[in-house]
C-alpha cells in the first residue's frame, strides 16, 4: 500500500545490492521514515559502534505520505549513529529526492561497510548498481549533482549528496540534496564520507510501486489538510512570506535569541538579518536579498528561501558562481551564522549559507562554533597565531573566512569542522560550548523559553529545535499559550510535542505543517492512505514507542541521565536584557518531572513498566 | 466560449502538485515522470515554469500522426491521443516543436496532455493559482504561441 | 475544379483532405497504387512485431471517410502525364484534371547484384511485402539483410520478435549513416549485436545464387552466407519514371517552386518526390520524412485551391526505434564549417546527446535514448533561435537543452 514494501541493501565492502522485502511488522509498529530506519539501525548495529567505522550503518529512508499528494509530503530521513554526538542521529529533509526514491520503488536504503574507492548509488526504479566516483571525490554538492545528471543525460535526476565537508569529516557534514535540501544535523555527512559514498542519484517512473489504501477518503482528508494549511496565518501567510525568518524579530523581541556564543539573549542586529530585511531593496544594487520562496516535493506552504546575493558584496565579488539564486537563509541558519557570532551582514550570512550548501555541511553547528571560537579568541585563547586571522565577535570576514575553510579541512577550519564541544575541550573551556550531547543548539535560548531549555536537554539528537517544539506553546500559544518563564505543565507539553514529531518525522510528512495541523488533522491522511488501523491513539503509541526506542539506543551507546544536561552558562547565567532579564534555566525543577511523565526512573531509563506497556 | 490553461510561471512554487494530480487522473498514482505537465527549474534564476501543451492549431502532432491516433476534442479543443490507436511510432513527439507530446516507454504509446475532458486536474491541484483554466481570451496563450506563429504558414493565406 | 492527386500516402490524403476543406465544391480524385484503403508505411514495423492489425496501419481509421469526404479513390498507377493536354494516363485509360499534385512518394533502390530476382530475395517497404515476411519468417528462418539504414533499422524488432536468425550485411563503416554521427551509430550496433543480431560492417555482397531453395549470399571477401530471405534494404528512390517526357523539370526529384509548384503550372509535388528548399541550408533537397509529406500535401491544396501559399521550407528530422532503442537526428547534426559542437555519452546505458551550433543557434543534433521533449529540438533548430546565454550552459550540459528551449523560445525565463 503506501509503502513500497522493498528495502535496498547496499554493501559498500563487496558492492553488493540486494532487495528484502520491508519488515512490515515493524512498519506497523514504527510507521516509517525515522521511526521504521531507526528500528533497522538499532536491531542491526551495535550501540557502542564508532560511528565512522564501517561497522556503522546509514539508512535513507522514506515515510508511507512520501511521494503522495498530502500537502509536504515528500519528507526523507537519514538515519545512523551520530559521530557528533555519540547518539542516534537522525536527520530529515525535503526537497525532491525522497519522493523520486518512493517513485523507484524504495523504502528504505541500508548502507553497510565501507567501499574500497568513492563511488555513488545509481539508482533507476528497480536497478541499482554502485558507480565509481573517483572523479567526484573532492567536488562540491553542486559539482556533484550536474556531474551526475550530465553524465547520465537526465536532469530528472535526483541527487543527494556530500560536499567536501563530508569527505574531510567534519562532525557536522551533512547530506544535501536537491542543491539545497539538507538532512542537516548530527553529521550524517560524516558518515556517509566515512563510508566512501558521494551521493545517492535516483530516478523513479514506476507507477506500481505504492499506492494509498482509500484514495476517495485519502483526497478527502488531502484537501481538507491543505485547506487548514491555506487558511492559517502561519502556514498560509507567514512562512511563505518570510519563511522561518518571520521568527527572527519576534524571538529577539522576546528576549530568547541567544547572541555571541550565548553571552546575551538579545541580537541589536537582528533587524538586519531577519525576514524583513530579506524582502528590503539592498542600497548597494537596489535588489532584495530574497528572490522568491520555493516549495519542496508536494508542499502547499512553499516556506523555502530563494536569494540572490549582492555581486558586488566583497565574499563573491570575483565570484559569479555566486551570483545567481540558490538556497537563502532560513531563520536558524541566518541566526547561527549571524547572531550567535555577532555578525549581522546579510549578505556575508547568505554566502556563508551558500557554501554550507554547497559542500554540505550544517550552517547551525558551523555558526555556533564559529561563536564558541569568537568567545575563545575574545578571552585571549585563541589568537590570530592559532587562528590564522583575526576572529573578534561581530567579523564579518572572520566568519566568512572560516566557512571557506572549514569543509576543505584547511587550516582553522579543520578545528571549526570538529564542532563546539571539542573546540572547547582542546583550549581548556569545556563550559563554553554551548552544546549538548555534543550538538549545538539552535536558536532559541533556554533561558527565555524554558520548555526549550528542556527539549534542549532531552533531545535523543542532541540540542534541536525539532524534537520538540516548545516554541509553539511558548512563543505563538500553539496548541496553547505557555508563559514562556513557566515550567508547570511543560514536562508534560514536551512529551507529547516530542511524540507528535515522533509520528510526523516518520510519515513522510514536514514538521511545519504542525504549525496548523494537530494529530486530528494527519491521522485522517495517514487512515486513508496505509492498511490498517492508525488511530489518534495508536499513532501516539508509536511516537511515544519510537521516543523510547532512540533512548534505549543511547543508553546502550553509553549515555546516561547526566547527559541531559545543559550548558552551565544556561543554568547559572542570567539573561542581562529584555523580557527574560534575569532568567536562567530551571531545568532542575523540569527534569524530575519529564523523567516521570515519560515513565522513566530518577536516572532516566526507561522502567520496565514503560517498556512492557511500549511493545514493538 | 472555450477555456484554455493559463500558466504565470511567478506563482509557482515548484511543488509539483500539478504533476501528481496529472499522474494520478492518467495513471493512478503519483509519479511525477508521468506527468503531461511539467514543471521546469531554472535554479539561477530562481524561477519554476510549468509547461505543458498549449493545444495549437497548428496541431503539429495530430497531423504528422500516421495513424490517425490524435484526433481533436471539440468541446475542449484539446489534441487528444487514442492510446489504442497509437502505435507508438514516435513521429509527434519531433514534430511538434514545443516538446510536449512524449513517448512512454511503459506503454509503448505517447502521450499529452488532453485538459481532462475540460476539467483539468494540474490546475485545481495548484495551491498557488500559478495554473488556472480560464476563458481563452484571457490567457495571453499569444506569448506562449509566438513561435507557433513566426513559422505558420497560413499567414500568406490570412 | 477538377484536383487529381497521384498518390495515397500521407501527403496525398492530407491533401485531399485540406482541398475538400479549402474547395468544397472541388471534384477531388486520388490514386492509389496499392490495393486496399490507403495505409502509413510508418505503421508496417508494428505489424510486423504483432502489435497492430492491417487495419492499425491505415491513414484513416473510418471506412466511409473518403466517401464522406467525397474524395474518389481510383485504385491504379500512373503511367504518364499529358502536361499540354492536362491528362494521366492510368493505363487503358486517362484521367483529366485541372490542378495535378504528384504525390507518388518512394520506392526501395534496387541493388545492381547477379541473383537479385531470385525466390526469396524480398524488400520491406509495402504492406504486400509485410504479408510476405509475416508469412516466411518463423523461429530460426535466417534472414540475410543488406542495409542498416532507416527501414533496415526500424524493420529488424519486427524481425527479431518471430524469432529469426538475422545478419546485417553493411556497405560502409557504420549503421544509420545517413543520420546519424559514427558515436550514436556505434551505439546501436553495440545495442542490436547484444540483442543477438550479427553486423558485418565493410560488407556487400558481389551476387546470389540458390542452391535446393536456399539462397546463397556470396560477400566480396569469399564467404558465403546461406539464407531463407535476402531482404534487401539499400535505401529508397522517388517514383519519378512516369514522369520522363512529360516536360516536368527533374533533378533528384520534382523541382517546385515556394508555392510547391512545378515548372508546369497546375502541377504540383509533394513528399518525398518534391524537391524543395530546405529551411537550413537554403538548398532544395529531397526530405522524405512524415512530417514533411503532410506539410507539403497541406500547402500544395492550398495552392492548388487558388489560396496563395508559401512553404517556408523543412529541414529532415527523423526518429528511429532500433530493436527498442529510440534515436533521432535533426537538421545538420554533422556539423557546420566555423560552429561547434557539444555532446554527452554515458555508453553503459546507451544514451548520447550531441548538438550542433551555428554561433548561438542550434543547427543540429543527435540522440540515443533520450526521448523527453525532443520536438523541443526542431522548435530551436527550425525558429532558427538565439540561445544568448544559454549557448554556453549548453556547451557544458546538453542536458538543458529543454531550459534552453523554454528560455528560448517563450522567454520564459
Amino acid at each position: 500500500m503506501a509503502w513500497t514494501k522493498n528495502v535496498l541493501r547496499v554493501n559498500l565492502e563487496t558492492g553488493s545490492c540486494t532487495t528484502e522485502p520491508l519488515n512490515m511488522t515493524w512498519a506497523h509498529d514504527y510507521l516509517g521514515q525515522r521511526g521504521l530506519a531507526t528500528k533497522y539501525l538499532v536491531s542491526e548495529i551495535d550501540p557502542k559502534v564508532e560511528p565512522l567505522s564501517p561497522k556503522n550503518k546509514l539508512i535513507f529512508v522514506t515515510g508511507p505520505l512520501t511521494g503522495t499528494m498530502a500537502a509536504t509530503g515528500g519528507r526523507y530521513s537519514v538515519v545512523t549513529k551520530g559521530p557528533l554526538t555519540g547518539a542516534i542521529a537522525c536527520s530529515n529533509s525535503g526537497g525532491y529526492f525522497g519522493a523520486e526514491l518512493k517513485f523507484a520503488g524504495w523504502d528504505m536504503v541500508i548502507f553497510e561497510g565501507t567501499s574500497p574507492k568513492p563511488v555513488y548509488l545509481l539508482i533507476t526504479d528497480g536497478k541499482a548498481e554502485l558507480v565509481d566516483a573517483s572523479h567526484l571525490w573532492g567536488r562540491t554538492v553542486w559539482e556533484t549533482e550536474e556531474a551526475i545528471k550530465k553524465q547520465h543525460q537526465d536532469p530528472q535526476i535526483r541527487v543527494a549528496a556530500i560536499g567536501r565537508a563530508g569527505e574531510n569529516g567534519v562532525l557536522y557534514a551533512a547530506i544535501v540534496n536537491d542543491l539545497h535540501r539538507a538532512a542537516g544535523r548530527s553529521g550524517v555527512g560524516a558518515v556517509m564520507g566515512s563510508k566512501n559514498l558521494k551521493a545517492v542519484a535516483v530516478r523513479g517512473t514506476r507507477t506500481d510501486a505504492y499506492q494509498v489504501a482509500d484514495p476517495d477518503a485519502f483526497f478527502t482528508a488531502v484537501d481538507a489538510g491543505k485547506k487548514v494549511l491555506a487558511g492559517n496565518g502561519v502556514t498560509g501567510q507567514g512562512l511563505p512570506t518570510y519563511g522561518t525568518q518571520v521568527l527572527m524579530n519576534v524571538i529577539n523581541e522576546l528576549g530568547a535569541l541567544p547572541t555571541r556564543n550565548h553571552r546575551d539573549v538579545q541580537f541589536e542586529g537582528a533587524m538586519a538579518i531577519g525576514g524583513e530585511a530579506m524582502h528590503e531593496k539592498r542600497p548597494t544594487d537596489g535588489k532584495a536579498n530574497l528572490v522568491t520562496n520555493g516549495a519542496c516535493f508536494g508542499c502547499t506552504i512553499a516556506c523555502g528561501r530563494i536569494s540572490r546575493m549582492d555581486p558586488g558584496h566583497f565574499s563573491v565579488k570575483d565570484k559569479p558562481q555566486y551570483h545567481g539564486a540558490s538556497g537563502g537563509v532560513e531563520y536558524e541558519a541566518a541566526w547561527a551564522l549571524g547572531a550567535a557570532n555577532g555578525v549581522s551582514d546579510l549578505e556575508a550570512l547568505t554566502y556563508a549559507n551558500f557554501l554550507c550548501n554547497e559542500d554540505g555541511f550544517d550552517p547551525i553547528s558551523f555558526g555556533a562554533t564559529v561563536g564558541a571560537a569568537m568567545e575563545l579568541y575574545d578571552l585571549g585563547i585563541l589568537t590570530k597565531e592559532i587562528v590564522g586571522f583575526e576572529i573578534p565577535f561581530g567579523s564579518t570576514e572572520g566568519m566568512v573566512k572560516l566557512a571557506e575553510l572549514t569543509a576543505k579541512g584547511e587550516g582553522f577550519g579543520r578545528e571549526i569542522g570538529q564542532g563546539s564541544k571539542r573546540l572547547c575541550a582542546k583550549y581548556g573551556k569545556p563550559e563554553l560550548s554551548m552544546t549538548v550531547k555534543g550538538q549545538e543548539f539552535p536558536a532559541y535560548d533556554g533561558r527565555g523559553l524554558q520548555g526549550m531549555g528542556l527539549a534542549y536537554a532531552t533531545s535523543n539528537r542532541g540540542a534541536c529545535h525539532l524534537r520538540g517544539y516548545m516554541v509553539s506553546p511558548e512563543v505563538l500559544g500553539i496548541p496553547v499559550k505557555m508563559e514562556p518563564q513557566a515550567t508547570e505543565g511543560k514536562p508534560a507539553m514536551l512529551k507529547a510535542f516530542q511524540d507528535l514529531t515522533a509520528v510526523v518525522d516518520s510519515s513522510g510528512l514536514c514538521l511545519f505543517t504542525t504549525f496548523a495541523w494537530g494529530l486530528q488533522d494527519i491521522q485522517p491522511q495517514l487512515q486513508a492512505a496505509c492498511e490498517g488501523d492508525w488511530s489518534e491513539e495508536r499513532l501516539l503509541l508509536i511516537g511515544e514507542r519510537i521516543w523510547n526506542m532512540e533512548r534505549e539506543f543511547n543508553l546502550a551507546a553509553g549515555l546516561t541521565g547526566k547527559d541531559d544536561n545543559l550548558p552551565p552558562r544556561l543554568l547559572k547565567e542570567a539573561a542581562q536584557t529584555g523580557p527574560q532579564k534575569g532568567a536562567v534555566s530551571k531545568l532542575d525543577v523540569m527534569l524530575p518531572e519529564y523523567y516521570r511523565v515519560r515513565g522513566w526512573t530518577s536516572e532516566g531509563v526507561p522502567t520496565d513498566e514503560t517498556r512492557v506497556r511500549l511493545g514493538g | 466560449m472555450q477555456k484554455s490553461l493559463h500558466i504565470d510561471p511567478n506563482k509557482c512554487t515548484g511543488c509539483l502538485q500539478c504533476e501528481m494530480a496529472c499522474s494520478w487522473e492518467n495513471y493512478r498514482s503519483f509519479t511525477t515522470a508521468k506527468s503531461r505537465i511539467k514543471v521546469f527549474s531554472f535554479h539561477e534564476a530562481g524561477r519554476f515554469v510549468p509547461y505543458t501543451c498549449t493545444q495549437c492549431d497548428e496541431a503539429w502532432c495530430m497531423i504528422a500522426c500516421p495513424v490517425d491516433a490524435i484526433r481533436l476534442d471539440p468541446a475542449t479543443g484539446a489534441k487528444i491521443v487514442l492510446e489504442p490507436t497509437c502505435v507508438g511510432c514516435k513521429v509527434c513527439t519531433i514534430a511538434c516543436p514545443f516538446g510536449t507530446i512524449n513517448y512512454v516507454a511503459q506503454t509503448g504509446k505517447v502521450q499529452k496532455c488532453d485538459l481532462c475532458d475540460g476539467a483539468p486536474a494540474c490546475a485545481k491541484a495548484c495551491p498557488t493559482a500559478a495554473i488556472t483554466y480560464v476563458d481563452s481570451d484571457w490567457t495571453g496563450l499569444d506569448k506562449m504561441r509566438q513561435w507557433a506563429g513566426k513559422t505558420d504558414t497560413n499567414q500568406a493565406t490570412a | 475544379m477538377r484536383h487529381l492527386i497521384i498518390g495515397s500516402g500521407p501527403a496525398g490524403v492530407v491533401a485531399a483532405e485540406t482541398l475538400r476543406k479549402a474547395d468544397p465544391a472541388a471534384e477531388i480524385t486520388m490514386l492509389c497504387g496499392e490495393a486496399g484503403p490507403p495505409y502509413s508505411r510508418m505503421a508496417i514495423p508494428y505489424l510486423l512485431r504483432g502489435d497492430i492489425p492491417e487495419a492499425g496501419t491505415h491513414l484513416r481509421k473510418d471506412a466511409d471517410h473518403y466517401a464522406r469526404l467525397r474524395i474518389q479513390l481510383v485504385q491504379a498507377s500512373a503511367k504518364a502525364v499529358d502536361a499540354v493536354a492536362r491528362k494521366v494516363d492510368i493505363g487503358g485509360r486517362s484521367l483529366p484534371y485541372d490542378r495535378l499534385l504528384i504525390a507518388t512518394g518512394s520506392r526501395p533502390s534496387r541493388e545492381q547484384i547477379p541473383g537479385i530476382d531470385l525466390p526469396g530475395v524480398q524488400a520491406c517497404w509495402t504492406i504486400a511485402d509485410a504479408r510476405a515476411l509475416l508469412a516466411q519468417a518463423r523461429p530460426g528462418t535466417r534472414i540475410v539483410q543488406m542495409g542498416a539504414g532507416f527501414v533496415g533499422c526500424i524493420i529488424m524488432e519486427g524481425l527479431l520478435s518471430r524469432g529469426v536468425d538475422l545478419t546485417i550485411l553493411v556497405r560502409s563503416g557504420y549503421m544509420v549513416r545517413r543520420m546519424m554521427d559514427a558515436t550514436a551509430s556505434g551505439l546501436l550496433r553495440s545495442w542490436c549485436e547484444a540483442k543477438g543480431v550479427k553486423i558485418l560492417t565493410h560488407t556487400q555482397p558481389t551476387g546470389l545464387t540458390s542452391e535446393g531453395g536456399v539462397l546463397q549470399v556470396a560477400l566480396a571477401n569469399g564467404r558465403v552466407l546461406p539464407a531463407d530471405i535476402y531482404l534487401s534494404a539499400v535505401g529508397v528512390d522517388p517514383n519519378l519514371d512516369f514522369l520522363e517526357g512529360s516536360g516536368i523539370a527533374l533533378g533528384q526529384g520534382i523541382l517546385v517552386d515556394a508555392n510547391l509548384q512545378s515548372n508546369v503550372p497546375g502541377i504540383y509535388a509533394a513528399g518525398d518526390v518534391a524537391e524543395a528548399t530546405d529551411c537550413l541550408t537554403g538548398k532544395r533537397q529531397l526530405n522524405a520524412i512524415q512530417p514533411n509529406a503532410v506539410e507539403q500535401g497541406r500547402i500544395a491544396a492550398l495552392n492548388m485551391a487558388g489560396r496563395p501559399t508559401r512553404f517556408k521550407g523543412s529541414f529532415v528530422f527523423n526518429v528511429l526505434t532500433t530493436l527498442g532503442l529510440v534515436s533521432s537526428s535533426f537538421g545538420e547534426w554533422q556539423g557546420v564549417p566555423g560552429g561547434e559542437s557539444t555532446e554527452v555519452l554515458d555508453p553503459a546505458h546507451y544514451r548520447y546527446l550531441n548538438l550542433q551550433f551555428e554561433g548561438d543557434r542550434l543547427v543540429g543534433a543527435n540522440t540515443v535514448g533520450f526521448t523527453d521533449h525532443v520536438g523541443a529540438l526542431r522548435g530551436l533548430i527550425e525558429g532558427r533561435m538565439r540561445l544568448g546565454v544559454w549557448k554556453q550552459r549548453l556547451m557544458a550540459d546538453p542536458t538543458q537543452v529543454m531550459q534552453a528551449y523554454l528560455a528560448a523560445a517563450h522567454s520564459l525565463v
